[in-house]
């Protein structure tokens, strides 16, 4: 009989009831095929493979994460809910050690949310991995966490919530910015001043093949996660990068994303974007979770693979270790570029322009952290946005020193009533969400 | 009159019901070395000095097909088994003459790569010279498109008995069980066929020309000659016999639990407002996992005959069984002997049993009454435990929309329902030892074969279409129609419910008027290509419910 080496948890929530819009990519049809393929398969019936019912998340879970404007509820569905809550019911049958490995194949994504959350960007609303990392942090007090998102888009939004903290490696391996939605993601975004270096982009160029993404994760994704050193391993597992996809110019396949899962060997994945529902989807599901329960995946492919017909120029191999060398420059010089970008500074401010394309919203933000050698640090958040008032949001980190939290609690107690429709203290050492709402 | 026959491992029970309900029951010892003769000898028993022409249908239950399949004992087969891409299809291995081949449909019944047509004439001819007779051909996503099937059938058709399908057993999509299905259907259709159509002859002999049918393990019935094509239908229907026997005294406003207790087992089932539980896909067969339809059953090592021992100091009670309580002359002390020490049970020799008992009292350094007491207590707490275990992993089934999760039903027994030869001590304890209401099921002997008796045929239908491709079909049903874009769910609902009335008159059902059907899946889904909608993928499953065919309440009163 068929037996899984690794114990394997699988959330399988398609969300068959829950659209974006009825043709929008994010649609009730997307994992239907894949559905298909993993019970034709008989993937649930493997020994060792337990399928796993999806938990709700709470809005607690959800506060620990975001600053959302209004307020959780006015941002969210329940679709939100169940696939952040499907990452955390696989995140903790693996703490749990129910099961050794665990794959959350939940719709909608989430690793285009940022800290703040006016709407829904880049079909996202809020970051299910962040929800599920820092419920794990709260409730079993994991530590260093890594997460290697390999979605075609860059994940600016687990970036963003991650970008001051120096325990969370974010590595992203994306196509290139210039060429594709959200439009950043480059070598030199590498982190606040007080985690420089953990957040590391590894744009690809368009065409990258099986060859080239390996290759990364071979020479640049492995040896970092190797001085790392993490407690747990998340894949932010987008599907997009395949040659079939039909919003993104990449050429990786089923037999490659099984590849990099059994070279990545990650504790958690979770599904991210991927709208090739037809001719990838269905594949590369069925090869990520042959892969992570350590089963023979050698016969999964596309009934169209043809490696010779997707295989990459040389120019794109050449252009791919270009990138990994300065990616590697940069990581070996984090600590040197960490000093330099702290200073002698207190503080460092951060002003910025966020646009929520799915919902066409546009945030001003004006960031302020507190420069700490001792923690991620404190961080403030003056954002506003043109459908709503302005709001103050503040966060202290979880691992946050004694001068952060009281620079965080005097931040909130004393934020000027007639400036902020809204004051929010995120107080990750409390766990515990405060609220002033200002102007009644 | 109708007859209903359960073979038990040890007993095998026979009812006769009349108008005016249960007329006779008997129980024969089962010779599992001459299953035959059990049988026969039990109709032949029940039937004593009754007017042929007065029984108008028998329902066999019979552990003939399981016990072929546990003891491995069949002849050989032919698997012709087309993969594509996916898991190595031949890590779904069944047996020796087991060939994976070329071809490929997709999710969706599109052909991806045709069948290599020597390749089949090659295994064919291999086949031939190992004188294997009857071949059963599988593809993956057949129950999607059956083409490449039927395709490899029109190949060798003329060198086989009787060859057997895939894309027949089921409408499910699940491969390695579409595999394991197809083989066992193929692999005891000799001993089955064998089998009833000499009860057949045997029954016509003595004047019994009646519709004879078998119980399945999702608690229905189908006719004989349905079985013939699908005997792998008939396995494990042993505990479907016991749950039928219940329902007919379940409350069809609450959930229920249904506990039938043997000699070596106790067997588990759940019924949610008077309806059993399914399981999902099919029957576990020891390695077999199945497209079978079945009710959820569990069963736990514990029962009337269980070995009593104290291990390291500790009262252990089973699983293993080695004959009888000591009160009817066995070796080890049992619960039916704690039962006797605690004077609930006379109809043995209680000093043996005491004498057993009292072997376990020492060790624990009680008194025997105290001992017996416990054991009875141990065996029942235990018992309630597994089926809390079960009930909740009813619940934790994993749902795919956002409604059902929100709007998932809870399944929450409050009562019961307790039958097999202890079931009256039994049914007490449970009452005082947990918040369930219990009973006892009235005729709790032989409920099983009553069960067997009334029990309605039932069968499932899925049906799918694609507008896009512009078909409904329905493979498992040899259906397939060209529509348009206009068909909708609820035309393939009334198409479906179309179906499952033709398919349950063919498998026996005397009218389609007593049959309750529900949908059990209708999905409808646009499909979208390059941001416009191309066409509808529409999933639809109907089932007959499993019940009786007439009342039970009837039997109260005989």
């Amino acid at each position: 009989m068929l037996t899984a080496k690794n114990k394997t948890g699988l959330v399988f929530f398609p969300a068959f009831d829950w659209a974006i819009s009825p043709t929008h990519p994010e649609r009730e049809e997307r994992l239907l095929y894949t559905r298909d393929q993993v019970f034709e398969e008989g993937l649930f019936d493997i020994e060792g493979i337990t399928e796993l019912k999806a938990d709700f998340a709470r809005a607690q879970d959800v506060e620990r994460v975001h600053f959302c404007i209004p307020d959780v509820w006015e941002v969210t569905t329940e679709s939100h809910f169940i696939s952040a809550g499907g990452a955390k019911t696989v995140g903790m049958a693996v703490l749990d050690k129910q099961v050794e490995k665990g794959f959350a194949l939940v719709r909608p994504p989430g690793h285009h949310a940022m800290r703040m959350v006016h709407g829904a960007r880049g079909f996202c609303n809020i970051n299910i991995e962040a929800v599920m990392i820092e419920f794990l942090r709260a409730a079993y007090g994991v530590d260093r966490v890594a997460i290697v998102d390999t979605d075609c888009h860059h994940g600016d939004g687990t970036q963003d919530i991650y970008w001051h903290d120096p325990d969370t490696l974010f590595i992203s391996i994306h196509q290139d910015g210039r060429t594709l939605y959200p439009g950043s993601g480059f070598i030199n975004e590498l982190g606040g001043p007080n985690a420089a270096g953990t957040t590391i982009n590894i744009p690809l160029p368009p065409s990258t093949s099986e060859e080239g993404f390996l290759y990364t994760i071979r020479n640049m994704v492995l040896p970092i996660l190797d001085d790392f050193k993490p407690d747990l391993i998340i894949n932010s597992a987008g599907q997009d990068n395949h040659y079939s996809d039909p919003i993104t110019n990449m050429n990786f396949s089923a037999q490659g994303y099984a590849e990099l899962t059994s070279l990545l060997k990650a504790d958690i994945a979770v599904l991210e974007g991927g709208y090739s529902i037809e001719g990838a989807l269905p594949y590369v599901n069925v090869g990520i979770i042959l892969a992570m329960a350590g089963i023979d995946y050698s016969n999964v492919k596309e009934p169209d693979y043809d490696p010779d017909r997707i295989r990459q120029s040389s120019e794109v191999s050449s252009y791919i270790e270009d990138v990994g060398e300065d990616v590697m420059e940069v990581w070996q010089q984090r600590e040197e570029i960490k000093a330099e970008r702290q200073g002698k500074k207190k503080f460092d401010e951060r002003p910025r322009r966020i646009y929520y394309d799915t919902d066409g919203i546009t945030e001003r933000q004006n960031e302020t952290i507190r420069i700490c050698s001792d923690c991620g640090g404190a961080l403030r958040i003056d954002s506003s946005s043109d459908r709503r008032g302005r709001v103050l949001a503040i966060h202290i980190p979880i691992k946050a020193c004694k001068a952060c939290r009281e620079v965080g609690h005097e931040w909130y107690d004393s934020a000027n009533t007639e400036n902020f429709e809204t004051v929010l203290l995120q107080d990750r050492p409390e766990d515990v969400l405060r609220v002033k709402e200002l102007r009644s | 009159m109708i007859i209903g026959l359960d073979v038990g491992g040890t007993h095998t029970d026979v009812v006769l019901l009349g108008n005016n309900g249960l007329m006779r029951e008997i129980k024969v010892t089962t010779d599992s070395s001459d299953l035959f003769q059990t049988v026969l000898g039990g109709l032949e028993k029940i039937t004593e000095g009754i007017e042929p022409a007065e029984i108008s249908r028998v329902v066999l239950s019979t552990t003939l097909t399981t016990n072929a399949i546990v003891q491995e004992k069949n002849p050989q087969v032919g698997m012709i088994v087309s993969g594509g891409p996916g898991i190595d299809p031949e890590l779904f291995r069944t047996n020796e003459h087991y060939f994976t081949v070329s071809g490929c449909m997709d999710h969706r019944g599109r052909e991806t790569e045709p069948v290599n047509e020597s390749d089949i004439r090659k295994i064919a001819d291999t086949l031939k010279k190992e004188k294997i007779r009857n071949v059963g051909i599988v593809g993956k996503f057949s129950a999607r498109n059956p083409a490449h099937e039927l395709r490899i059938y029109e190949i060798i058709k003329d060198s086989f008995g009787k060859v057997f399908f895939g894309h027949q057993v089921s409408g499910h999509l699940n491969f390695p069980r579409r595999i394991a299905t197809t083989y066992l259907n193929a692999t005891v259709r000799p001993i089955h066929k064998e089998f009833f159509e000499a009860v057949r002859k045997s029954l016509e002999e003595k004047g019994l020309t009646v519709p004879i049918h078998i119980l399945k393990a999702d608690g229905g019935t189908m006719s004989l000659e349905s079985s013939i094509d699908f005997p792998g239908q008939s396995i494990l229907s042993g505990p479907a016999a016991s749950v039928m026997g219940a329902i007919g005294f379940a409350t069809d406003k609450d959930d229920a639990l249904v506990l039938d207790i043997g000699g070596t087992t106790t067997d588990i089932a759940l019924l949610v407002k008077g309806v059993p539980v399914l399981e999902p896909l099919g029957i576990r067969l020891g390695n077999y996992k199945t497209l079978i339809r079945s009710l959820k059953t569990r069963s736990i090592g514990l029962g009337g005959d269980s070995v009593v021992r104290v291990k390291d100091g500790k009262l252990e009670v089973g699983p293993d069984r080695v004959g009888p309580a000591m009160a009817y002359g066995g070796t080890f002390p049992t619960p039916t002997d704690a039962l006797f020490v605690l004077r609930m049970v006379e109809d043995g020799d209680r000093e043996k049993s005491v004498k057993g008992i009292e072997t376990i009292a020492k060790a624990l350094d009680m008194s025997s009454e105290t001992v017996a007491s416990h054991i009875f207590d141990h065996v029942c707490g235990k018992i309630l435990t597994e089926a809390r275990d079960m009930t909740d992993r009813i619940n934790s089934k994993p749902v795919y929309t956002v409604h059902e999760l929100q709007e998932g039903y809870q399944v929450k027994p409050k009562e019961i329902l307790v039958l097999g030869g202890p079931a009256p001590y039994f049914a007490e304890r449970f009452e005082a030892l947990s918040d369930f209401s219990v009973s006892v099921v009235p005729r709790w002997k032989v409920a099983n074969a009553i069960g067997a008796a009334l029990a309605r045929t039932t069968c499932e239908v899925t049906l799918f279409a694609d507008t896009q491709q512009g078909i409904a079909a329905s493979p498992e049903e040899n259906f397939s129609e060209t529509v348009d874009k206009n068909f909708s769910k609820e035309k393939a609902i009334r198409k479906a419910d179309e179906l499952l009335k033709q398919k349950a008159l063919q498998s026996g059902a005397a009218s389609i008027d007593d049959l309750e059907t529900e949908v059990i899946e209708d999905l409808e889904f646009n499909m979208v290509h390059g941001f416009y909608t191309a066409g509808k993928n529409i999933r639809v499953k109907v089932q007959v419910k499993p019940g009786l065919i007439f009342d039970a309440g009837c039997l109260l009163d005989a």
